[in-house]
């Protein structure tokens, strides 16, 4: 009887989440393989459209670049903030943490201020006399590419200053007495012991990236698209809900991969460091 | 350790990146000009009244705010009791169960919003508000899981035990035992959950309508078509939002507790 209960206590969160995510889901997907027949017709000529191919390698192109900005960005930030004393690592966190719980929207909205043609930057550059007329900074790959990394570069940072607390500042001044150079040591010590974090923070980056909705439909225009804004185009605006499922599924499928690809260079880093020790 | 230069620069230079945008924002909301500009010229109120008087945005925001509750309030009252029985022994395929629990935070937020309202509102015929307070029920619920969860399984539960033993009921048991443990972790993810859903785009897009539109909604429909101080004037005001939240997350767990 009393093994029963956790059962008990547990169906209602799972009844929720079969018909509510999981039903949805299949019921959603399952048409664009199943036609009559079963095939992967749809998702064969998805790819073949140059215009649709063109969208998911911008959505993988943006991503990557987006997670290498972050972690060259963040890594230094990190272990600057995890260095410091726990007074000064409270408040650091704290501010990095305040971006990260703002809405979307303002974030976005704060580079359109920053980056349109009246710009803070246009006019910058101008009064400086470095252009003469306004760059077209806005609506572009560009702006979709700093939006990202100023939306997940606190994660980032976030995630990797709990990785670095914890590595005993002892090794770093063992390296640098032992004749290393302070960047050095730091590469050769620091940074091969933060690989954990490195990994699943870049993770959250390239799959909130892929996935992100609010920056690319602001700060990207309709000439930009990525899946996110594709799909919800094809579904809300074009009425094309066979292709907004094609689409839902290749975003399911490629942060499935992401992170599992991650999690596989991950393991491969750790034998090696086992095989070293 | 000695002083790093280099190092504290570069720093430096990151939060520059990531406060000079939001600081922007905030100057530009006190400017006279009707269309946003920065430097500002003149120093005014009213935009901020502006923000007040406009009903869409008041409209939204008590939507947010009902579905926000709502579905956080869903989300611990079903997240709290499988969070406790996923840490309990013998619970078989405990593992799959917890990332099933987890799942929505995998799934795209885009997808999640289209499949809801494919399935739930074409389909079905269920009202868009349930709709979007279901959507935001699925992802509040990995918070609540993942924040309780970690704090139940560092709870000794031998004090439960021992109330077993002197005659408690399990129910009671856990409610005067084990509740009262983990309060500041229900707190704090409560407050997680419901920042996130209040934030929340994907979702709340797919399921808007008439009459239906969540804060964030608004905004990004009226960004789209208005560049004026009142988009200012509301940022400020919702980050005013943020840093309560934030000092009131400090204050109970301790935010270092929660990220």
């Amino acid at each position: 009887m009393s093994k029963k209960i956790p059962y008990l206590i547990l169906a209602p969160g799972l009844i929720l989440l079969v018909f509510f995510l999981l039903i949805p889901l299949v019921s959603v997907i399952w048409p664009t393989f199943y036609n009559g027949t079963l095939s992967f017709d749809s998702y064969i000529s998805f790819f073949k459209d140059t215009y649709n191919f063109g969208i998911f390698i911008r959505t993988i192109r943006v991503s990557i670049i987006v997670t290498v900005m972050c972690i060259i960005l963040g890594v230094p930030t990190a272990y600057f903030i995890a260095g410091t004393s726990a007074k000064w690592r409270g408040l650091l966190m704290a501010l990095t943490l305040f971006p990260m719980l703002t809405n979307s929207v303002i974030r976005s909205f704060a580079w359109i201020n920053l980056l349109g043609q009246n710009g803070v930057v246009n006019k910058l550059l101008a009064s400086i006399g470095i252009i003469s007329k306004p760059l077209t900074l806005l609506y572009t790959e560009f702006s979709i590419i700093i939006g990202s990394i100023y939306l997940f570069l606190p994660i980032l940072i976030i995630t990797l200053v709990g990785v670095m607390e914890n590595i005993n500042p002892e090794i770093m001044e063992a390296a640098e007495t032992l004749g290393a150079s302070r960047i050095k040591a730091f590469i050769k010590v620091v940074l091969p012991l933060s690989i954990p974090g490195i990994i699943v923070g870049s993770i959250l980056v390239f799959t909130g990236t892929l996935t992100a909705y609010t920056t690319p439909q602001l700060l990207g225009g309709n000439r930009n698209m990525m899946l996110s804004t594709f799909l919800y185009q094809n579904a809300m605006t074009l009425g094309n809900w066979e292709d907004a499922s094609v689409i839902a599924l290749i975003m399911i499928v490629t942060t499935l991969i992401v992170m599992k690809g991650f999690n596989l260079i991950a393991n491969r880093i750790d034998k090696r460091g086992e095989q070293d020790a | 350790m000695r002083k790093q230069r280099g190092l504290s620069i570069f720093a430096g230079a990151v939060f520059a990146f990531l406060f000079i945008p939001l600081i922007i924002i905030t100057i530009t909301a006190f400017g006279e000009n009707p269309t946003i500009q920065f430097p500002i010229t003149g120093f005014t109120f009213q935009w901020f009244t502006a923000v007040f008087e406009n009903q869409s945005f008041m409209d939204s925001f008590l939507l947010s705010l009902e579905v926000s509750l709502l579905a956080t309030l869903l989300a611990l009252i079903i997240g709290i009791p499988a969070a406790y029985a996923l840490t309990r022994q013998g619970v078989k395929g405990k593992s799959w169960i917890k990332s099933f629990f987890l799942s929505p935070t995998i799934i795209p937020g885009v997808v999640v919003g289209y499949s809801l309202f494919q399935f739930i509102v074409i389909r079905l015929q269920i009202p868009l508000f349930t709709g979007l307070l279901l959507g935001h029920f699925l992802i509040s619920l990995p918070y609540i899981i993942r924040v309780v969860g970690s704090s139940l399984e560092q709870l000794d539960f031998s004090i439960e035990e021992v109330a077993w033993t002197l005659g408690s009921t399990k129910f009671k048991a856990f409610i005067s035992i084990v509740l009262p443990n983990i309060s500041s972790s229900i707190f704090a993810s409560f407050m997680l959950a419901f920042i996130n859903s209040f934030n929340n785009i994907p979702v709340s897009q797919f399921l808007s309508g008439p009459g239906i539109s969540t804060l964030p909604t608004t905004l990004m429909n009226y960004i789209e078509y208005n560049y004026n101080p009142v988009v200012s004037a509301l940022s400020v005001l919702l980050m005013l939002g943020t840093i309560i939240l934030m000092f009131l997350i400090e204050k109970t767990l301790g935010l270092a507790k929660v990220v």
